[in-house]
């Protein structure tokens, strides 16, 4: 019975009421691209094919997830004069590692968005996270906040592609889902496309989140 | 301690430096075999595609058993003691014409027949271009081609790579050599093709991707002209 209860209290610790804010507040209220207006360069690049999105969502996750935390666990050792020094020490060596392990085991990919992997290291949601977040607050939390953030920006990044591809080449992940009568439209191949697509999703997304309408 | 001295924020760095290269240090020994071999594939799944041999799943094993590689100067003369894994082509591509050197790789299929592959470097819209022509034993007629690239816009330059029944076999069967017997090579044109022999049809929308495509094929089958020759006043002579 105890131990019932003392598993309960360390679960409602570990994921409480705010630590579940952390993780969802990042896909509506707080979205990194559609709210913080953050990342969009690479929002643009690599939204051609899903598949390349979400490469670069799981790459952009695990960098702000281990960024938040270790600078997190840093955080009351880092020098003030020099915090931005460390904290892009830590990103750019995250992105390096990441950028290896994909030219190993993800040559393909690699391949196609070597240049917009290392681009990761001045993809600013990280470091806004950074300082925002990480330098006053838990490494749990730190880390969760990190985690929530890649997701909200994988999300967005993937429903860009999807409309992007699908409309762009008749495909979704490489495979036919639109029959051959449909002639693939160019422009949602080049970058332009995804600006009028994030327009319509910030639109369609304060249209149902009042919260977020700036009434002033 | 006192967080602000000059002392320990120096010290900080110089830990913080040191113990993440040590982790990249650690991190790149460990991939690299990997990383190498992944590129050594690419390469030969890229050469087996000129010669029309696509989606293979041991590409490695079949290189081994059907492509032979031999190293030519910019005179035609082969050269010993270098195997033509050992030449960046895109550190050739710069060298002056008198120190390049030109890997030719040689594909003999199962009835005996022979391809002779150049590979091909140049520039496209965005970044470099490159690829692998097969040539028939004629020394004239084209067998195949592959071409791959690094940034060029997907759905309009990136078309070389990703549709290659569109933009890569019209090139098959092509001509290198005009009726009077100079090298024209083949071409990518807009507005129609007039000479079926040497040309294709280009990439709309991509001008200056499809120039790079002909300058790169022209360029890259003129290192080995020489060299041809050579092959052909062989065999007349035989």
């Amino acid at each position: 019975m105890s131990e019932v209860q003392v598993a309960e209290k360390k679960q409602t610790q570990l994921l409480g009421k705010k630590e579940r804010r952390l993780l969802t507040d990042p896909f509506n209220d707080n979205n990194p691209i559609t709210v913080q207006v953050l990342g969009i360069c690479s929002a643009l690049a690599v939204t051609v094919a899903v598949k390349n999105a979400l490469v670069m969502s799981i790459a952009v996750v695990v960098v702000t997830g281990f960024a938040n935390l270790i600078i997190s666990l840093l955080r009351n050792s880092i020098p003030n004069r020099v915090r931005m020094i460390v904290q892009l020490v830590v990103i750019a060596s995250l992105v390096s590692i990441v950028e290896m392990v994909l030219h190993a085991f993800q040559y393909d990919v690699y391949k196609q968005m070597s240049v917009y992997i290392g681009l990761i290291i001045t993809n600013c949601i990280i470091m806004g996270r950074l300082e925002a977040f990480a330098m006053a607050n838990k490494p749990w939390q730190s880390l969760l906040d990190g985690v929530g953030n890649g997701i909200g920006y994988g999300a967005i990044l993937v429903t860009v592609a999807f409309f992007r591809e699908l409309f762009g080449k008749g495909t979704v992940m490489g495979f036919k889902v639109l029959p051959s009568w449909y002639e693939p439209n160019g422009l949602m191949l080049i970058p332009a496309a995804a600006i009028f697509l994030i327009g319509i999703i910030i639109w369609v997304q304060r249209a149902m989140n009042k919260k977020l309408v700036d009434i002033s | 301690m006192d967080k602000n001295s000059n002392f320990y924020t120096i010290t900080y760095a110089a830990i913080l430096t040191v113990v993440v290269a040590v982790i990249l240090a650690f991190v790149n020994s460990s991939l690299s075999p990997r990383m190498e071999a992944n590129q050594k594939l690419a390469t030969q799944e890229d050469i087996l595609r000129s010669v029309g041999l696509t989606d293979l799943e041991d590409a490695a094993s079949v290189y081994e058993k059907t492509i032979s590689s031999i190293v030519i100067d910019s005179k035609g003369n082969v050269l010993d003691g270098i195997s033509a894994e050992e030449v960046v082509v895109a550190d050739e591509f710069k060298k002056p014409e008198s120190e390049q050197k030109h890997p030719l790789y040689i594909y003999t299929g199962e009835d005996g027949s022979k391809r002779y592959i150049v590979p091909l470097y140049g520039n496209g819209l965005w970044d470099k271009i490159w690829g692998y022509m097969s040539i028939q034993e004629d020394l004239n007629t084209i067998a195949g081609i592959s071409m791959d690239h690094r940034g060029e816009t997907p759905g309009l330059g990136a078309e070389i790579k990703d549709s290659p029944e569109q933009y890569n076999d019209p090139y098959i069967g092509k001509k290198l050599y005009n009726d009077s017997g100079e090298f024209v090579a083949v071409s990518m044109v807009k507005g129609g093709i007039k000479e079926p022999d040497h040309q294709v049809d280009a990439i709309s929308g991509a001008t200056i991707t499809s120039d790079g495509v002909n300058e790169m094929v022209y360029r890259g089958v003129d290192y080995y002209l020489e060299y041809f020759n050579s092959l052909q006043t062989q065999t007349s002579s035989k």
